[in-house]
């Protein structure tokens, strides 16, 4: 998204950085299976995940897999994170009754699209039901707006979904990855 | 409107799945499960006594087979079979082509085929209809597959769900009548506790 539509070199060293310092978070706190469907805002995590050899690493073909994947890595003890699009939220919905029903403890984290700054009318929609939605199910959401912010919200999201069993999500929103061009 | 082959009869099979499913599984002693809504939920409550190592829908239809891959992933000290019906299988059978890539050696997939939506009355699936549901596995890339229609299928078939190589998926065809009658627990936040603590030993 940002690193498509700049040549500003300062700008792709920031959203790289708060990208890794994503992915090391997650790691720091445990999560081993990484679940998502290809994304711009979450390339260089989706890409981390493929390159590592502790984690699973699952291309979806609909984000509701990953709802599945995560209640059933917590079956077995693991943590796992879905991420997705604010537009595979839409998808998710019926399959979010387990994580809700079933009080399963619950990370995802979405790249917001139909928000600040959309060009793209197709991705309004969603974008704007993207937190009713959320607080249909019971989320609580965290918003990121600034790089320096990314890894203390993990840090923040993961004790709440894994010490207090807590179903969150993490926008970053599109104050903080930008709005692509059209 | 309909066309001729939405009012056509399908074919019939002759396998009863209060018998069929117990037979191709085995000793449950040996699997953790994920069970799909209502008739495999059943069955596996039926085999199972309604035991803690058996995680079964009652919503969230579609979920099984991830969720039998994230378990499986998860615990690959142990053998996790998914059983799920072909309605519910058919609701995210793209599924098959996550688990198709990722070739988890410890998970197994048993579609218990009745060719119907039995918790509404019957009404006839797509695999009635001509649909076959081994076919997309393979096609998914799941190496491992077969079709289990009469008595004499059922010991390759309890074969490949204990001992293929990698994941497999093996397509049980059984006629269109109901389940074992059975409670068993539907408060999935209980059942998920039940489920760690059997299975963990821990919350």
């Amino acid at each position: 998204m940002a690193e498509l539509q700049t040549e500003d070199k300062h700008a792709k060293e920031i959203f790289t950085g708060w990208q890794n310092e994503l992915y090391e978070a997650l790691r720091r706190h445990g999560v081993d299976q990484f679940s998502y469907v290809p994304d711009a805002g979450h390339r260089i995590c989706i890409d981390r995940s493929i390159a590592d050899e502790d984690v699973h690493s699952v291309a979806l073909t609909t984000e509701e897999e990953g709802v599945a994947l995560a209640c059933g890595a917590h079956l077995g003890g693991k943590r796992a994170v879905l991420l997705m699009q604010s537009s595979g939220l839409g998808n998710c919905i019926n399959l979010l009754s387990m994580v809700k029903g079933g009080r399963f403890p619950f990370l995802t984290i979405l790249s917001m699209r139909g928000d600040f700054g959309e060009g793209n009318p197709w991705q309004m929609a969603m974008g704007q039901a993207t937190r009713p939605v959320l607080g249909a199910m019971d989320f609580i959401i965290l918003e990121v707006t600034r790089p320096e912010d990314v890894a203390p919200t993990i840090d923040a999201a993961a004790d709440m979904v894994w010490k207090s069993g807590q179903a969150v999500a993490v926008l970053l929103t599109q104050k903080l990855i930008g709005a692509k061009a059209f | 409107m309909a066309n001729e082959l939405q009012r056509s009869a399908g074919p019939r099979y002759t396998l009863d799945r209060i018998t069929a499913v117990p037979a191709i599984i085995g000793d449950h002693k040996d699997f953790l499960f994920i069970a799909g809504l209502a008739g495999t939920a059943k069955d596996l409550a039926s085999l199972t006594e309604d035991g803690p190592h058996c995680y079964a829908l009652a919503g969230a239809m579609g979920a099984a087979v991830m969720m039998g891959l994230g378990l499986a992933l998860a615990r690959p000290d142990k053998k996790v079979l998914v059983a799920t019906g072909d309605g519910e299988l058919l609701m995210n059978v793209g599924a098959l082509a996550t688990v198709g890539i990722l070739n988890p050696k410890n998970l197994s997939i048993l579609c218990v085929d009745n060719g119907h939506y039995g918790e509404t009355g019957y009404q006839k699936s797509h695999t009635c209809l001509g649909v076959d549901l081994e076919q997309m596995a393979i096609g998914a890339g799941i190496r491992s597959t077969c079709s289990v229609e009469k008595p004499g299928d059922i010991a390759a078939g309890a074969r490949m769900l204990r001992h293929s190589p990698g994941c497999c998926f093996v397509l049980l065809r059984v006629k269109p009548t109901d389940g074992p009658k059975l409670k068993r627990l539907m408060n999935p936040a209980d059942a998920r506790l039940r489920f760690r603590l059997g299975t963990l030993g821990h919350a």
